[in-house]
């Protein structure tokens, strides 16, 4: 059974929707991604499965109906969003961005080895553990990002553009980590990037998202192969 | 010399007490940007309530800790009940609903006690500690207590899991609640807590100023002027902003204008920040890297 089951939903912001009637699913274990172009709708996909935006339709999240639930009840439910913007707490430390991570959570042992974890994914946070967050790099608080939403010890990892603004190395240095997180700690996750190389290269399943609206899905190779995708996204 | 460091002895004592409700102040201003005007009128309540407390028989420290857990919890309902659905109301709307909660509390004060003065008691004893000539025992205790809610304060922000959560709350909603943390908790909670502090200073400058209905509004001015020139935004330099302008205003009214005007020094280092640097001593650096 599918872990997010996504269907008919409509999201916006004011009067207008961006979503109009979007389906699709995130498989237990899976990366599925949500390629698509600037204004597509991929940010306000993701906060509507966060219920950060007016949204409508049917969002069930391990076969239990989220789309009623507030931000933060969704979060507790085991579903980490990382921000678009990266969210990061600008005055607190590292180490304090990662403690809120993991508030919600009550068993101290788990969390004191899930802050070994995310060091040992991350060992710049670590070097940089008591620094003021807001002067870490783009990288580091991207990083950062993830580890935070990583101390939810999520069963579902939503990722806002994570190459936003990075530099390659950095970017395909994330990407490398995130490939054994889903291995490693079993989290699943939903991925959205404008940047359809990297994707789809660590998805298996993908959907293309057009002005609101899913207008192709499939697994990662087949819409790795479509002709129309390799010339508008993939650009060869 | 001696009158010297009675005056500056007896500034950090009434400074400890302004730099209490400039730290309500300072609160509610960092997780919702607005200033509650009606701090001073609810810690006037709470002085109320404990007065009634200890003309009912209850022993001093009892009275005490119990106006402090009710203001807490009355803080908590406050913002439940009458601010949060203003809470996306235009600036002025809100400004609005804290001046009639200060007049409310005003009038309902002067309805139920009159507006007679009254004395209240101090848990100190009425000769000076350990015979000193420089300050009374009321004024050293009132020190000790100020400082003790001070430390109390600062442990629970920075070392408990609930102080990290108000503090991200107040910082960054939106990644709050993306991390599970009750925002709407964390701001009535924010409420709680400063109206407990205000409790504290409101029982502690009662023996000096005498308890009336009106009684907060001089201090409510030094703490505005105490957050202001601290910096509206940061914790440690309201504190440290209540203990200049307490001495501030004992040397100035002692020595340059007299007692009569004293309140104008608050009102000047009020403009007077505001003119020359608005945001005070330590105001907000924002340190960030893109």
């Amino acid at each position: 059974m599918a872990l997010l089951e996504v269907s008919g939903l409509h999201a916006g912001y004011s009067a207008a929707d961006i979503l109009r009637g979007v389906a699709f699913t995130v498989e237990q274990d899976g990366i599925t991604t949500v390629l698509g172009a600037n204004g597509a709708g991929k940010t306000t996909l993701l906060r509507a499965v966060s219920g950060m935006v007016r949204r409508q339709g049917s969002v069930r999240f391990d076969g239990r109906p989220i789309e009623t639930l507030t931000t933060e009840a969704i979060a507790r439910l085991g579903i980490a969003h990382v921000p678009d913007g990266r969210g990061t707490f600008f005055d607190f430390t590292t180490e304090e961005n990662l403690r809120i991570g993991a508030y919600t959570r009550k068993d101290r042992h788990a969390v004191a080895r899930d802050f070994d974890r995310v060091y040992t994914y991350f060992p710049r946070l670590k070097e940089r553990r008591h620094q003021q967050a807001g002067t870490l790099s783009g990288g580091e608080q991207q990083m950062l990002a993830i580890a935070r939403a990583l101390m939810l010890s999520p069963r579902l990892l939503l990722l806002d553009e994570p190459s936003f603004g990075l530099a390659p190395l950095v970017v395909q240095d994330i990407f490398r980590i995130m490939r054994s997180i889903n291995a490693e700690e079993g989290v699943s996750v939903l991925l959205v990037e404008q940047n359809a190389v990297l994707a789809l290269d660590l998805a298996d399943h993908a959907y293309l998202l057009e002005t609101g609206e899913v207008v192709m899905s499939g697994s990662a190779d087949t819409i790795r192969s479509n002709e129309t995708v390799r010339r508008a996204y993939l650009g060869y | 010399m001696e009158a010297f460091l009675h005056q500056v002895l007896s500034g950090l004592a009434t400074g400890g007490i302004y730099a209490s409700l400039a730290l309500a102040l300072v609160m509610i201003y960092r997780s919702t940007s607005h200033i509650n005007f009606a701090q001073g009128e609810m810690a006037m309540f709470s002085t109320y309530l404990a007065w009634s407390l200890i003309n009912a028989g209850v022993p001093y420290w009892w009275a005490f800790l119990l106006t402090v857990a009710i203001s807490f919890v009355a803080g908590i309902v406050i913002e439940r009940v009458i601010i949060r659905p203003v809470e996306h109301a235009p600036v002025l709307s809100i400004i609005t609903v804290f001046i009639a909660l200060l007049v409310i509390f005003n009038s309902v004060a002067g309805w139920i006690f009159t507006y007679t003065i009254k004395t209240f008691p101090s848990p100190f004893p009425e000769q000076p500690l350990f015979g000193n000539r420089f300050i009374s025992s009321h004024e050293l205790g009132a020190i000790g207590i100020t400082l003790a809610v001070l430390v109390m304060l600062y442990l629970f922000f920075r070392f408990t899991p609930l102080g990290l959560a108000m503090r991200a709350a107040a910082q960054n909603p939106v990644s709050s609640r993306l991390v599970g943390v009750r925002v709407g908790w964390m701001l009535a909670l924010g409420w709680g807590l400063a109206a407990a502090v205000g409790s504290v200073a409101g029982m502690l400058v009662a023996p000096i100023v005498y308890l009336e209905p009106n009684m907060m509004s001089g201090v409510l001015l030094y703490a505005f002027a105490a957050a202001l020139v601290g910096g509206i935004d940061n914790p440690f330099g309201a504190v440290l902003g209540g203990f200049v302008v307490g001495i501030l205003e004992n040397l100035v009214g002692a020595y340059v204008i007299g007692t009569e005007l004293k309140l104008t020094v608050a009102l000047v280092l009020i403009i007077g920040v505001l003119l020359v640097k608005p945001t005070g001593l330590f105001g907000k650096v924002f340190v960030t890297r893109v």
